[in-house]
Parts: C-alpha cells; sequence; structure tokens
C-alpha cells in the first residue's frame, strides 16, 4: 500500500483521514486517507461498491462520517459543509435538472442558490460553456442525452467554484458524448481547476486524471500518477492470450510457476509483467502489448474494468 | 454560515417558481372550476331542496366560505406530500440542492413557504366564486389570505414529514383515507359541527381546518372573541410541524 504525497499540506484542497461511514452492517467507507492537491486532477477510480460515491456525499456533508476527519478548502466538515459546499461544484452521477423547466431557467436557479450575484451573467456563460444558446428557452426534457449532461456539468459550474466533484460525469453515456465532455473537463483542469472525479472508467482516469486514487473496499489502495502506478504495479509489458479455458488454464499455471500475475480479460488471460518472462512463460501467439492502468486495476481491486 | 439564510430560501422558491410557470394554468383551471361544481352541486341542489338555512346562512354562504379550508388542505397537504416525494426519490432534486449550500432547514422552510404562498392564493378562490353566487365581500375577507397561509403551512409540514417517512408512494393512500378526508370533512365546510356527537365536536377543536373554516366565516360574517386564539393555535400547529418536517426530511436526506 502506497501513498504518496509530494504536495505539502497547506495547498490541499480536500484532505479525508481515517474516515469511516457505515450503513448498518455495511461499511462503505472504511479508513479512507485521502489528500486532493490544489489544482489537480485525481481520479478515484474503483470497481462499483468500492466506496467512491460515498466519499462524494461525505465531502457535500450529504453523509456524515461515523469517524475521521475532513476537510474541504479548510472547512471542517460536517460542521462548516455549507460554506464548503458555497466554493464547490458537484456534477451527480445522476441527471437531476429540472426536467420541465427551460434550460436557462436551471441555471438560473442555481446562480440563486450559489449566491451568485450577477445571476444573468453567470447563466449566459452557462449557455456558452454547455453550448446551449440556442436551446435556451427549450424545456430541458427537449434536449439529447450529451445536451442535458453538458448542462449539468454548467450548472456545477456556474458559480465558478475552484474546487469540482465529478461523481462518474460519464457514466452511461455514448462514446461520443463522453469524449465530449472529456474535453470540457480538460478545459476547466488547464483552467486550474481542482477537480475530484470518481469513475470506473480507465480510459477516463488515464485522459484526465494527473494523479490516480485506486478504491477498493472503502479505502485507497494505491495513489500516483497513472505512468508511476503502472511501472510499479504492473511493470512494462502486458501479454494476453486468447483460446479455449484449457488452454488459458494450462498457460496461466505455467507463468504463475515463474512468478508472474496473471489476470482474467474478458475471452483472455492477461500476463502482467510478461518482459520478466521466462522461456515458455509467454505463447508465440501471444498479444504483446504495454501494460495499462487497467492491468493495474485489476490486480488491485480483483475486479475486471469496464 | 448563518441557519435560515433568506438567499438559500429564496433561491429554492425560486426552483419552485419556475416549475409552477410550466403548470399554473391547469392549477388555476381546477381551483376555479372546483368550487363552482361544489356550489352547484351540494349548495344549489342539497340547497334548494333539503336545507336553506344553516347556522343562519344560506347555503351558498356556508359552503363559499367553508371551502376555502377543503382548497388550502388539497393545496398543501396533498402537494407536499406528492411533491417532496418525487422532488426526493424520482427527480433527485433534493441531491442537487443539498450539494448547493442550502441546508435542510433551509430547503423545508422554502418548500412549506411556497406552498404557503400557493395555497394562501388560491385558498381564496372558493370564496371569490361564491361571490359570483350570491356571498357579500366584507372587509374582514381581506384576513383571509393570511389565515389560509399560516393553515396552509401547517399542512404543508405535514406533507412533507409524511413525504420524509414513508417508504412507498403507495402509503399515501393511508394517509389520505386516515388522516386528511376525516379532517376534511368534520371540519364544518358543508354541515355544522354542533349537530354532530359530542366525541366528534371535541374532535373538532383539534382539527386545523375547523379552525380555519371558523376564522374565515367569521371574517365574512363578523369576528368573535375567540378569533385571536384560533390564529395562535394555528401559528403553533405550523411551528410544531415545521420542527417535524426539519427533523423527518434531515434523518431522509442526510446519511
Amino acid at each position: 500500500m502506497t501513498h504518496h504525497t509530494p504536495y505539502p499540506q497547506a495547498v490541499a484542497a480536500i484532505e479525508l483521514k481515517a474516515v469511516v461511514k457505515r450503513f448498518g452492517p455495511i461499511t462503505a467507507v472504511d479508513g479512507l486517507d485521502l489528500e486532493v492537491p490544489k489544482g489537480i486532477c485525481l481520479g478515484l477510480l474503483g470497481p462499483n461498491g468500492a466506496g467512491k460515491s460515498t466519499t462524494m456525499r461525505l465531502l457535500t456533508g450529504q453523509a456524515i462520517a461515523d469517524s475521521g476527519e475532513i476537510r474541504v478548502l479548510g472547512h471542517e466538515l460536517p460542521q462548516e459543509a455549507k460554506a464548503a459546499r458555497a466554493e464547490m461544484g458537484v456534477v451527480p452521477q445522476l441527471d437531476n435538472l429540472d426536467i420541465d423547466v427551460t434550460v436557462e431557467d436551471n441555471l438560473a436557479v442555481f446562480a440563486r442558490l450559489y449566491r451568485v450575484r450577477d445571476v444573468r451573467a453567470a447563466v449566459e456563460r452557462g449557455l456558452d460553456l454547455a453550448r446551449l444558446q440556442a436551446r435556451r428557452r427549450d424545456a430541458v426534457d427537449k434536449l439529447s442525452g450529451g445536451m442535458r449532461r453538458r448542462l449539468l456539468l454548467a450548472r456545477g459550474l456556474v458559480h465558478r467554484p475552484p474546487l469540482m466533484l465529478m461523481d462518474e460525469p460519464t457514466v452511461g453515456l455514448d462514446p461520443q458524448i463522453r469524449t465530449e465532455l472529456w474535453s470540457l473537463i480538460d478545459g476547466l483542469r488547464s483552467g486550474g481547476t481542482t477537480i475530484l472525479m470518481s469513475t470506473h472508467y480507465i480510459e477516463e482516469a488515464e485522459r484526465l486524471a494527473d494523479e490516480v486514487a485506486v478504491m477498493a473496499h472503502g479505502k485507497v489502495v494505491a495513489r500516483g500518477r497513472p505512468a508511476d502506478l503502472i511501472k510499479q504495479y504492473a511493470g512494462r509489458e502486458t501479454a494476453e492470450v486468447y483460446g479455449p479455458p484449457a488452454r488459458l488454464a494450462e498457460v496461466r499455471s505455467v507463468a504463475e510457476a515463474q512468478g508472474l500475475t496473471v489476470r482474467p480479460a474478458g475471452p483472455a488471460v492477461a500476463i502482467v509483467g510478461a518482459e520478466r518472462a521466462q522461456d515458455g512463460a509467454v505463447p508465440p501467439d501471444a498479444v504483446r502489448r504495454a501494460a495499462s492502468l487497467e492491468d493495474v486495476f485489476v490486480l488491485l481491486t480483483g475486479a475486471e474494468a469496464e | 454560515m448563518r441557519r435560515l439564510e433568506p438567499a438559500a430560501i429564496t433561491g429554492v422558491m425560486s426552483r419552485e417558481a419556475a416549475n409552477f410557470r410550466t403548470y399554473w394554468k391547469a392549477t388555476t383551471f381546477s381551483s376555479v372550476l372546483e368550487p363552482i361544481v361544489y356550489l352547484v352541486a351540494f349548495g344549489l341542489g342539497l340547497g334548494s331542496t333539503v336545507v336553506n338555512r344553516v347556522d343562519g346562512l344560506e347555503y351558498v354562504e356556508f359552503v363559499g366560505t367553508g371551502m376555502v379550508a377543503t382548497a388550502v388542505i388539497f393545496s398543501s397537504a396533498l402537494p407536499a406530500m406528492f411533491g417532496t416525494f418525487v422532488k426526493h426519490r424520482f427527480q433527485r432534486t433534493y441531491d442537487a440542492i443539498l450539494a448547493a449550500p442550502v441546508d435542510v432547514e433551509e430547503l423545508v422552510t422554502a418548500e412549506m413557504l411556497w406552498i404557503g404562498l400557493r395555497a394562501g392564493f388560491y385558498g381564496c378562490f372558493p370564496l371569490v366564486v361564491a361571490m359570483g353566487f350570491g356571498l357579500d365581500p366584507a372587509p374582514g375577507m381581506l384576513l383571509v389570505p393570511l389565515f389560509a397561509f399560516i393553515t396552509a403551512l401547517g399542512f404543508a409540514a405535514f406533507g412533507i414529514a409524511v413525504a420524509a417517512t414513508v417508504a412507498k408512494i403507495d402509503q399515501f393512500s393511508y394517509v389520505t383515507t386516515l388522516v386528511v378526508t376525516p379532517l376534511f370533512l368534520v371540519a364544518g365546510t358543508f354541515f355544522p359541527i354542533d349537530g354532530l356527537p359530542q366525541g366528534f365536536q371535541v374532535a373538532a377543536q383539534l382539527n386545523p381546518l375547523h379552525h380555519l373554516v371558523e376564522l374565515v366565516r367569521h371574517a365574512s360574517f363578523g369576528f368573535e372573541a375567540t378569533d385571536p386564539i384560533r390564529v395562535a393555535a394555528l401559528i403553533v400547529f405550523a411551528i410544531v410541524l415545521w420542527r417535524v418536517a426539519v427533523r423527518r426530511m434531515t434523518a431522509r436526506l442526510i446519511d
């Protein structure tokens, strides 16, 4: 287990220390330590049920931790949760726009909730960002899925917060819309906004995150830059072998006998750290590729990635 | 940040107003039509054949004033129940609002105020409709929106608390059948309470809707010395239910 925090504490936007959150018999967050330095995009990567959404709700004060310490932008939670929320934007996992209401009214309401002085200017900014100027007077339920997602993002940014929480921002979207949102999020990051983004899409984390924290069973099991994590946990090369189950089982046992890690990869098995393999462990028909964050993810969480 | 910030409360109310702009026509239509239907059916039908005068009033006067209470409970308790449940469970609106700098207490207060204002306004419709059927205007009637508002606050809080307590939306049927309908029937809207058995008369005194009915009638035909006590009782009802609603909603919305 590696926590590496190359940044001084004073500039952390988010700090969680030994945070525990239980729901009856289930411990959703189990001694979580996490620090998000200002100005980076941290990808919180983990399988479903790893505690990502609960962590997000703890950070907005919508869930109260059973123990541990939480600070957001210098505010002590849960006591100062409201002040913390005033300075952060939230993009929820599930669309919760007001569907009968116009695009501009959706933005205006949240500009008011965030105490923005010039509501009209905030609405214009939001419409520009979401590229919905032409649809401003349409009810939300007339918009396409991609437009709604962009509006959801713009709504969270209506007060220009220095910190954004995004809970699975592209879950369930088709690839084209996802790419579109990624460029929006990337634009924010370049603009200096601190972003904590939970996701279970490896590619999303690889593309957007400066650093990744891998979560499993309510805690962080690895943390670092994607390239560093790959090097540390997966080595340089992964070899994927396809074939009938009996063959895959044989490949696995040979590789494991050499001390290599083998993981399932859909219809194949993947031999991680294939560069260290000795004769015979990697069959000639194996597909060799550079080690990926996906390899790290599967090794650490035991869950197959999406 | 302070408790009960006006900016948070008006922000939440502005969301309601934005939604209201999309459905005000239907609400207004039924608010006008319903008292007409009741007045025609009961007032003219029953009033002309069976009953001529009730408590010294024309039946139109009696029902027209009494129906303010009906309009108030049906435009406060029911919208609060269904609206809260839908916004929480189906639309996840409260998730969005509570991610902004708004807390549960502000949210509940804003929703109550919004429903109170709406019911205060629509609650007067039966009175206006009854005027078309022969009810004489009186200066005291100017206080009716205020009485309706205060009563609606309490019933809005009741509805919110119920919505925060039930597990499934179907369970509202129990509440409407066991609570809302009896309250509305033994309020003295369609027949005077003093004709009922003793037990019902005592129960009516505990019914906020009955006090609203009395206040509206007195506002129309002459106030009585005990009316300030009725107003005070309605204020206490609203405050107590407000605290209950905040509690229930906190339990429901904050994990």
